[in-house]
């Protein structure tokens, strides 16, 4: 451990809302020029105590201190004055403005009665250049890749003279060559002396950049680990409060029939190219690459979501066209979308209309439906499925993995020959995400050609038998589960 | 916090289940009533009552329309200026051609609803903002209904059709108000217990949810947009048996009237929540109001000023409740 003196510390930091205590008394102190993880299953309290750091949320009870003295941040503002930078897992920057004018949005330097944008554009510059960041600061933010933007919300809390960051999830949309370019930055800012709270649910990179882990559980600190680089299924279990037999199920054995086949598929943007797969009845089909390599552009193309430009898909030998999702769902072929809440689910309805919403013909008779039985078409669903929610809740209340088996459930009273699940596991904590791989599963059990992608290395090894690499909008190579690790898969997705 | 989210859903699906989302403003028509009734000594009577009602015909058919095409996230500008285009077909083919009335009103009505289908081919096809593509069909038929006669009135329709909007059937309801009834009912049917009016609440939370859920959205959003020009028309065959004549200047500005009646019964701009349930009170609260007002001679200028803080009174304090 460090000598010098901590940058903030918490003592007995305790949130109610109401009768419901989501903070029981948390300690913590971050010293300069360290990374600490702060890890737990979603419901942890790991959001609110980052909150009540970025004075987003007023503590109950307890105090802080900042480089020595008392410190409580009545509003995020002064706690940015502060110098406690807060990176949100959604990014938040204005895509039709410059770089230079979001990371000063609010306060532009100004010169009498003007902004003034020299200044402003060269203090950008520099705030970028400290990052490592080589982009002209009067570009547009629009256009620039999800890591680049993550890297100007940073260089953005740096301007303010950030002490402390709070990187929220930042690599969940990042790709392999991103991140690592983000843990270069990162270690820059803690040679600095920077402090940095870093909040993830990705295991494998905690053990790389972190130097401390503190693994919270309803809402209190149940284990802190010295170190980062403490095993996996260690903090797995510190998260989840009991030990892990096993993180993958067993793979069930795929028929010889083949259910899906794709044939030279090449999208009309060059997304992909010359696309050659198969999948069997039964088997789970696995997509890696990396950010960009045209993954989920692939896969909205079979499911019907986007156009092809050339060749075919075959369903059980059989060419069909997909020129809507109508045409993909009529033939059985259903996907499980990337981006859960702008297109998986309606936040602001119910559970029971969301799982509605698929099955609406199925649900009417003679074209007539009521609230009552499309509720009770779900509440089947949603007990089949062990959601944890009300039919008439919305969906928005739900945790990430609730979510998910909402956007899944909807699809299986079609009884789909092929299900396509584009990243099921994104912002989902560890221990549901179990729930989720076991739902793959009884899909491929139940003779369904699954296909998954991921950007998780280790879930896209687990799940599936069989497993297509892609590299820049093209196939890579194909390769058994014997054949697959994480050396060979990335060996194929940097070509 | 569980518990007050449950016992608000208790509330509304249990005792309200047709008014779910509306009780705010339910309860603002009954407060104004209660008011009007101790204010004035002519409003709590069934012969003010009916007239309410016959004020309310044209306001009423049209917001329906406009409803359904806000529901999914939409907007329609263009209802007012197809009414009144409808009505100059309308006394066109009647009066100038001589068409029977039992052809000439299904034909206004169809020179309507293409309005609307024009529209939902530019946004959906084209991909021309709603707000865009109906401020052109506004300016477009309102246009076409003048080039009709060059700007004049057309009169001269039958008597039974001037008595529809006057005879009381049964000492009760006139043919109008009956034509608004049945529009209301039909509406609220279709919209809560059709699969084609369930839809439309997928699109309006998000069109793309709605998409990949299998659901086919330009259709959907092409029907609503002909519907919604087709009640505007429908509108217009109230406003004319009421007036018993048609002019090309009728109807300015009335869809605002109706976007205002359809925001005040609850139903969001941005789409997905509300229903024609709201907005039906929604054109009750309008109707009661400028008939009270009237009643207590209020100049028709604060009219539109008390009109006005009515509709931000209506959103804030539903906003206001959301939030809590």
């Amino acid at each position: 451990m460090m000598n010098r003196s901590p940058i903030l510390s918490l003592r007995g930091i305790q949130k109610s809302y109401g009768p419901i205590k989501v903070l029981h008394g948390v300690d913590l102190d971050i010293y300069p020029g360290e990374v600490v993880a702060l890890l737990g299953e979603n419901g942890a309290g790991k959001s609110t105590l980052s909150n009540i750091i970025s004075g987003t949320v007023q503590p109950s009870a307890g105090g802080m201190t900042w480089l020595g003295k008392p410190y409580a941040p009545a509003d995020p503002r002064a706690a940015m004055d502060e110098g406690v930078g807060m990176i949100h897992q959604e990014l938040k920057l204005l895509p039709k403005l410059s770089i230079a004018e979001n990371i000063f949005v609010g306060r532009y330097p100004m010169k009498s009665g003007r902004v003034d944008r020299k200044t402003m554009e060269e203090r950008a510059r520099a705030g970028l250049q400290r990052l490592g960041l080589d982009v002209p600061p009067e570009r547009l933010v629009e256009g620039l890749s999800t890591g680049r933007q993550q890297l100007i919300e940073i260089a953005k809390a740096l301007t303010l003279n950030a002490r402390l960051l709070i990187l929220d999830e930042p690599t969940a949309a990042l790709g392999g060559e991103e991140t690592r370019a983000l843990f270069r930055q990162i270690e820059r800012l803690k040679a600095e002396g920077v402090g940095i709270i870093y909040i993830s649910h990705r295991l494998e990179e905690i053990r790389q950049i972190t130097d401390r882990i503190v693994v919270m559980r309803d809402g209190a600190k149940v284990q802190e680990f010295d170190s980062g680089d403490v095993p996996i299924r260690t903090i797995v279990e510190a998260m989840v409060g009991r030990s892990l037999e096993r993180m993958f199920p067993a793979l069930p054995a795929p028929n010889d029939e083949v259910t899906l086949e794709v044939r030279g598929l090449s999208s009309p943007g060059k997304a992909f190219r010359d696309i050659n797969f198969s999948v069997r009845k039964g088997e789970v089909f696995g997509i890696a690459g990396l950010m960009g390599a045209g993954r989920t552009e692939l896969v909205r193309a079979i499911t019907g979501a986007d156009p092809i430009s050339a060749g075919e898909v075959l369903l059980h030998g059989k060419p069909v066209t997909l020129r809507s999702p109508i045409d993909a769902i009529r033939n059985g072929i259903v996907l499980v979308p990337e981006d859960r809440k702008l297109q998986g689910v309606v936040l602001e309805h119910s559970i029971a209309e969301n799982i509605g919403y698929a099955n609406l013909k199925e649900i009417a008779r003679k074209g007539w439906v009521s609230s009552r039985r499309i509720r009770d078409f779900a509440e089947d669903y949603i007990k089949r499925f062990g959601v944890k929610g009300r039919s008439g809740q919305n969906a928005g209340e739900l945790s990430g993995g609730n979510q998910q088996k909402v956007v899944i459930a909807k699809w299986l009273a079609r009884k789909p020959q092929v299900v396509v699940l584009d990243e099921p596991t994104r912002g989902i904590d560890v221990g549901a995400r179990s729930s989720i791989y076991d739902l793959i599963m009884d899909l491929a059990r139940e003779g369904v050609a699954v296909i998954v992608v991921s950007s998780d290395l280790e879930e896209v090894l687990g799940v599936s038998s069989r497993i297509m690499v892609m590299a820049q909008g093209k196939q890579a190579g194909i390769l058994n589960r014997e054949d697959a690790n994480d050396v060979s898969v990335m060996e194929l997705a940097t070509i | 916090m569980v518990a007050d989210v449950k016992e608000r859903q208790g509330f509304a699906f249990g005792m309200l289940p047709s008014l779910r989302g509306a009780t705010g403003p339910l309860i603002g028509l009954i407060v104004l009533c209660l008011f009007l009734t101790f204010a004035t000594d002519k409003f709590l009577s069934v012969r003010n009552f009916l007239n309410v009602l016959d004020q309310i015909t044209v306001l009423g058919v049209m917001a329906v329309g406009m409803t359904l095409v806000i529901l999914i996230g939409g907007i329609d500008l263009a209802v007012g200026s197809v009414m009144a285009l409808a009505m100059m077909v309308l006394g066109y083919l009647h009066v100038v051609v001589g068409m029977p009335m039992e052809l000439a009103i299904p034909l206004a009505l169809l020179a309507a609803a293409l309005n609307g289908l024009v529209a939902g081919i530019l946004i959906t096809r084209f991909n021309v903002p709603a707000f865009i593509a109906t401020l052109a069909m506004m300016s477009i038929a309102r246009g076409l209904a003048n080039m009709i006669t060059d700007g004049q009135q057309i009169i001269g329709f039958p008597a039974w059709f001037n008595m529809m909007a006057i005879v009381r059937f049964g000492g009760f309801l006139t043919l109008t108000v009956a034509v608004m009834i049945v529009v209301f009912i039909v509406g609220l049917l279709y919209q809560r217990y059709r699969h084609g009016g369930r839809v439309l609440y997928a699109i309006g939370g998000n069109a793309e949810v709605a998409r990949l859920a299998g659901i086919n959205v330009q259709r959907a959003t092409v029907l609503v947009y002909v519907v919604c020009s087709f009640l505007a028309g429908l509108s217009g065959m109230v406003l004319a048996a009421r007036l018993d004549s048609v002019q090309p200047s009728s109807g300015v500005s009335y869809e605002l009237d109706a976007i205002a009646a359809v925001v005040i019964g609850g139903t969001s701009l941005s789409g997905g929540t509300g229903g024609i349930g709201g907005t039906i009170i929604g054109v009750l609260i309008i109707g009661v109001l400028r008939n009270g007002l009237n009643l207590l001679s209020v100049s028709p200028f604060m009219q539109q000023v008390i009109i006005g803080a009515v509709i931000v009174l209506a959103v804030t304090a539903e906003t206001y409740r959301k939030r809590k």
